[in-house]
């Protein structure tokens, strides 16, 4: 039994740092930012995950005692990791006029509005939020 | 077999970082550099839950939480600051 779990935990534990470095390989090779978000909010996320989970399963069945620390990094981790990639994500839109150059080569045009009326959420909220 | 599993991964995590190191000096643009540091982070939160794994205590771990809380404070700090041209209105 201790046998199948050591095996189960050195799995998790090569799994992770496998997400990890496929995450940061994705960041560093993507062409444009956009997709390069998808490799370190998804993967590397995931590879911490793993990680988190083999030290909650190693330390119990290593004699010492079970701590919660692991299971709220974790939550925190698969909580904040969406926010903060949606908050890069708009930073990006709202700076393409800024950045020019640097990212007109690889960047594609942003798709058209669900309505010919309306505008991307995003945008609207600025406006919105402008005093009359 | 747990031992030679924490040295396979603490080496994947380290080369991590360095790509990450790679595209926080390359850019292009800021918002980029934002995302290596947050993915840095993440990384150096592996690094930290691992070591303690191989030292066998539990002490790291209010490190790996503190380091997960100021990461996503300052990811988010930084992109508000480019968005809106401040961080507290």
């Amino acid at each position: 039994m201790a046998a199948i779990l050591d095996f189960v935990i050195a799995f998790l534990i090569v799994l992770g740092g496998a997400f990890a470095l496929i995450g940061s390989w994705g960041l560093a090779r993507l062409p444009a930012l956009m997709s390069r978000l998808h490799g370190p909010t998804k993967a590397t996320t995931l590879g911490v995950g793993g990680c988190l989970i083999a030290s909650m399963l190693y330390f119990p069945s290593h004699g010492m005692s079970w701590s919660a620390h692991e299971l709220l990094i974790t939550l925190f981790l698969f909580i904040t990791a969406p926010i903060s990639a949606n908050m890069i994500a708009k930073a990006c839109i709202h700076g393409r006029h800024v950045y020019g150059d640097a990212v007109a080569k690889y960047e594609v045009p942003l798709p058209r509005p669900p309505h010919p009326d309306a505008e991307w959420a995003t945008f609207g909220s600025t406006e919105a939020a402008k005093p009359e | 077999m747990i031992d030679v599993a924490l040295t396979i991964a603490l080496t994947c995590i380290a080369l991590a970082v360095v790509l990450n190191l790679y595209r926080l000096l390359r850019g292009p643009t800021a918002p980029d550099r934002i995302l290596a540091l947050d993915t840095m982070v993440i990384n150096a939160i592996a690094l930290i839950i691992l070591f303690g794994i191989r030292e066998g205590t539990t002490v790291y771990f209010e490190a790996a939480l503190l380091l997960a809380m100021v990461g996503f404070v300052g990811t988010v700090a930084y992109a508000k600051f480019l968005l809106r041209g401040d961080i507290v209105e």
